[in-house]
């Protein structure tokens, strides 16, 4: 078995969630090769060969790989795919933009979202917004997935000490240009990586509302802040803060829902997570059946009551 | 210009499905059916090009059962002007199939924008746009929240994990949808009569030359694990309490 596994970097530091693909790449077992695609990406590259189980990573150096473009990544994976059993990205943006496309190219089917390893070729995905569990078999010659990960735990950054081979670059497709990007900054941790999470929803009645009753929240635990879609969609917090089935999928060790009814497509994103507290201020919300610790009351006494006593 | 739309006809969203006693699949008999979310947003973007000028007909196209028949007349409702049925086994098709097939409408058709939802409910794969981007040799704009067509060019904007990317793709382009992109409306009763009267054609995969049986197998389907139902806590000192000493997590 030789397993292919594409970083996921932004040219400067190796992304977290590379570590994840890596520990599921572990339990398929096999020799574990990591594809830096990028632009000035030495550092991804070193920082790649250190992740324990790696045994090797391959540096493909050229402009054309600087913004991840589907086009020009897929090609570089496409032409060196066949020689591996499995390839694998992580279920981020960047992993299910390029890995279908690739997947296309080498003409074999994907698999998206592996939740667990049943064996080499067997795998289980959530479908139906998480309402339901597949096992898939793939009888391809080639098997590829994306891979959730929250159900993986990240292998160490430390401890491997692969060779770093330079691989000749497959070009720029020439059929797309990055424009430009915007980021939203932030100084509290990656929601999809975060031990806490608090999510605001359509109860927190508006973006300077969710701030001032959240954010103290929020700082005192340390956590990740989140949102429904209809705290997104009413323009409370920008999109990439949505947590279900359409955002990020989350599975911290607490998840504080507050003002959010828990609507099929959210709790598709949260609920794998070890504890739920919802704060809301409706007995009937679904959000409560899912929910280990509920609380009625109206969220904006609740709220600054409960960082005064933690 | 022509605008290709992909639509697919799932299971409505607001249903919450149930895994079959013998684990084969999930209960979907007597189970109310819609456009798929995404796809409708795919729809509705197209209508929308159309009523600037950019675009002079939308075809779309929806592959599975005859029933699906349904969803492309809702699509029509909402203002394409024709449709394309293929009709195929669902269970035959795996995403790179259905890609395959849409390659083939797309070379019959010669569109210069495709449209799909960026994926489907009830699958969750999120595959079949940039699948057909590949057969096709052209770009793709994913999970896109703008388009703008500038002459022979298309800028998307795209929503990205840290926030949004804007990219610029050469037509012929793929573009699949996010929720973001823009609001559907809703079939006024006299376009739905309208809709009936439109055309639409009825074709099956041979008909593209593409050969089915996906290579991945569904061993089986299984009810999540449930979780066990909580509490009720009556105060903030409670939950406080609970949390620091029964769930230990702050």
């Amino acid at each position: 078995m030789s397993i292919l596994v594409i970083a996921e970097h932004d040219n400067k530091a190796l992304n977290g969630a590379t570590l994840n693909v890596v520990a599921a790449a572990q339990k398929i077992g096999g020799d574990i090769t990591v594809l830096v695609a990028g632009s000035g990406a030495q550092a991804v590259a070193d920082q790649a060969a250190k992740v324990a189980g790696v045994s090797k990573v391959l540096l493909a150096d050229d402009a054309a790989y600087e913004n991840q473009l589907a086009e020009n990544v897929a090609k570089l994976v496409a032409s060196i795919g066949s020689g591996y059993s499995h390839i694998l990205a992580a279920s981020t943006t960047t992993g299910k933009n390029i890995l279908p496309r690739a997947a296309a190219l080498l003409d074999v089917s994907m698999i998206t979202d592996i939740t667990a390893v049943d064996s080499a070729n067997t795998f289980k995905r959530p479908i139906y917004a998480g309402n339901a569990i597949a096992t898939v078999q793939s009888d391809e010659s080639i098997v590829v997935a994306t891979v959730r990960g929250t159900a993986f735990d990240p292998v160490a950054a430390e401890g491997g000490s692969a060779a770093v081979e330079a691989l000749a670059s497959a070009g720029d497709a020439g059929i797309s240009k990055f424009i430009n990007e915007e980021i939203v900054k932030s100084e509290r941790p990656e929601l999809t990586a975060a031990r806490i999470v608090v999510s605001g929803g359509r109860g927190v009645g508006s973006g300077e509302n969710y701030h001032t009753v959240l954010d103290p929240l929020a700082d005192k635990l340390g956590a990740a802040q989140g949102a429904s879609r209809a705290a997104v969609d009413a323009g409370f917090v920008p999109n990439d803060m949505q947590v279900g089935q359409t955002g990020k999928i989350v599975a911290p060790e607490l998840y504080i829902a507050v003002g959010i009814s828990g609507a099929i497509q959210h709790l598709a994103g949260m609920k794998d997570s070890k504890v739920i507290v919802a704060i809301n201020k409706d007995e009937e919300a679904p959000i409560n059946a899912v929910a280990d610790y509920w609380l009625v009351g109206d969220l904006n006494s609740v709220v600054p009551e409960l960082v005064s006593h933690i | 210009m022509k605008a290709l739309v992909a639509v697919k006809r799932v299971v409505d969203a607001n249903v919450k499905v149930r895994v079959k006693p013998d684990n084969s699949g999930v209960d979907l008999t007597n189970v109310k059916m819609s456009i798929n979310p995404f796809c409708e947003i795919a729809v509705e973007e197209a209508v929308r090009l159309k009523e600037k000028g950019t675009v002079s007909e939308i075809v779309v196209v929806s592959i599975g059962p005859k029933e699906a028949q349904e969803q492309i007349r809702s699509s029509m409702a909402l203002g394409a002007d024709r449709g394309i049925l293929v009709e195929a086994d669902e269970n035959q098709l795996g995403a790179l199939e259905i890609a395959k097939i849409l390659k083939g409408v797309v070379e019959a058709e010669q569109p210069q924008l495709i449209l799909l939802g960026k994926q489907a409910i009830d699958d969750d794969s999120n595959q079949v746009g940039q699948m057909l981007g590949a057969l096709l040799g052209a770009g793709q704009g994913t999970f896109a929240s703008e388009v703008k067509v500038e002459g022979d060019k298309v800028q998307v904007t795209r929503e990205i994990d840290g926030g949004l990317q804007t990219v610029e793709l050469a037509l012929p382009a793929i573009i699949t949808t996010d929720l973001r992109l823009n609001e559907p409306r809703y079939a006024a009763l006299p376009n739905i009569m309208k809709a009936r009267k439109k055309p639409l054609d009825t074709k099956s995969p041979a008909d593209y030359g593409v050969n089915l049986a996906t290579k991945l197998k569904t061993v089986k389907v299984e009810a999540p694990a449930e979780r066990k139902a909580g509490v009720q806590v009556k105060s903030v000192d409670e939950l406080v309490e609970k949390l620091k000493n029964e769930a230990k997590v702050i």
